[in-house]
């Protein structure tokens, strides 16, 4: 899932300022997973923001409601009826949801309140930590489905390097070094002769590094 | 929220609201709207915003003793809820000492009445919310 954090409550207001009619439009989707979005986190954020407006004296009217998710076009046209006079949409969900807002609704001044974080999972209630960096070209097959690219600091495809001292990496000594895990995860499947293997130089260009980047799946195309 | 009640307590019905039941009455000057949870663990930040904004001065939640929870980690998880809500009342302005979370064994019944005197003492010191009586209207649009 994508995970993201919710910005300063004061980050948020100083966007806002000036506007009259606000929408906070939570996502459904990744962020309600990780717990900074979706409608419990809309309905705080709404009910914070009115406090602080309350508080400062301003008529401003604010309102909270969820779409199912803000990445896709059919929900997020589901807006179109609560946005009469709305001059401002705070958004609660990803980098994505954000821009589909903007894109849709080009007049009305949308704003962020989450920072997109990562791609990871759950390692335990309350933490979440990154496990794919997008790179277009997965080889965790070959590397016992631990990602070199993610999890080693300098995304190295023929590690360890010689900061990883105890099994440990030399930029945080609380994170494991990703090449002794995947020496150790081979082992375990009796697959660690798979190492003598030379990656070739990784083709960067799938990464983000290529540019914007497009996926066209042309037999479900109308 | 009746109209002359100045702070709403959240009370979990396995101990505060024991205490409440068992104890001396409170002082009658405490105008606490009493509202029962099965557990304090069940609090959400939502219904504690809800009540400061429709006016409440303050606001309390009572849970057992960490270790007496019958839910295991339901005070627990009151207890961090309240400390997220009091740093957003921090930064809205109208300050973190408006809430309190309260850890109550169900057998000490004399505990709940000098609670509820706490909790008049304290927002007398803070004063009325200046929230009270501005209200807005419709809050959430279905989707």
């Amino acid at each position: 899932m994508i995970v993201a954090e919710q910005k300063p409550l004061g980050e948020i207001t100083n966007s806002i300022t000036g506007a009259k009619k606000i929408l906070v439009v939570s996502c459904g989707g990744c962020v309600t997973v990780c717990l900074s979005g979706g409608q419990n986190e809309g309905e705080i954020l709404a009910a914070s923001l009115r406090l602080k407006q309350g508080l400062e004296g301003a008529s401003t009217e604010i309102a909270e409601m969820t779409l199912e998710r803000q990445c896709d076009k059919e929900y997020v046209d589901k807006l179109a009826q609560s946005i009469n006079n709305v001059d401002c949409i705070v958004s609660l969900a990803c980098g994505v949801g954000v821009q589909h807002l903007a894109e849709r609704y080009p007049e009305i001044y949308v704003v962020p309140a989450q920072n997109t974080k990562f791609i990871g999972g759950t390692t335990q209630h309350g933490i979440w930590e990154e496990r794919c960096g997008l790179c277009g070209e997965c080889i965790l097959a070959e590397t016992g489905g631990i990602c070199p690219v993610i999890r080693c600091a300098k995304s190295i495809y023929n590690g360890p390097c010689g900061g990883s001292q105890n099994g440990k990496c030399e930029v945080n000594a609380e994170t494991p070094c990703a090449w002794v895990l995947i020496y150790e995860q081979l082992k375990r499947q009796g697959r660690e002769g798979s190492l003598y293997k030379i990656f070739p130089v990784k083709d960067w260009s799938k990464s983000r590094n290529g540019g914007l980047r497009k996926y066209v799946r042309e037999d479900v195309l109308l | 929220m009746k109209h002359d009640d100045q702070i709403v307590g959240f009370v979990c019905k396995f101990c505060a609201l024991l205490s409440f039941n068992l104890g001396p009455t409170p002082d009658s000057a405490a105008k606490i709207h009493l509202i029962e949870l099965p557990c304090a663990g069940r609090i959400d930040p939502r219904v504690i915003l809800a009540a400061f904004e429709e006016g409440a001065d303050g606001v309390f939640v009572a849970g057992c003793l960490s270790h007496e929870c019958l839910n295991l980690t339901g005070s627990s998880r009151a207890g961090k809820r309240i400390e997220r809500v009091q740093n957003i009342l921090d930064v809205v302005g109208l300050g973190r000492e408006r809430l309190m979370m309260y850890y109550v064994s169900g057998t000490n019944g004399p505990r709940f009445a000098p609670i509820a005197t706490e909790m008049t003492e304290r927002v007398k010191q803070l004063g009325a919310n200046p929230l009270r009586g501005k209200k807005q209207g419709e809050r959430r649009y279905e989707s």
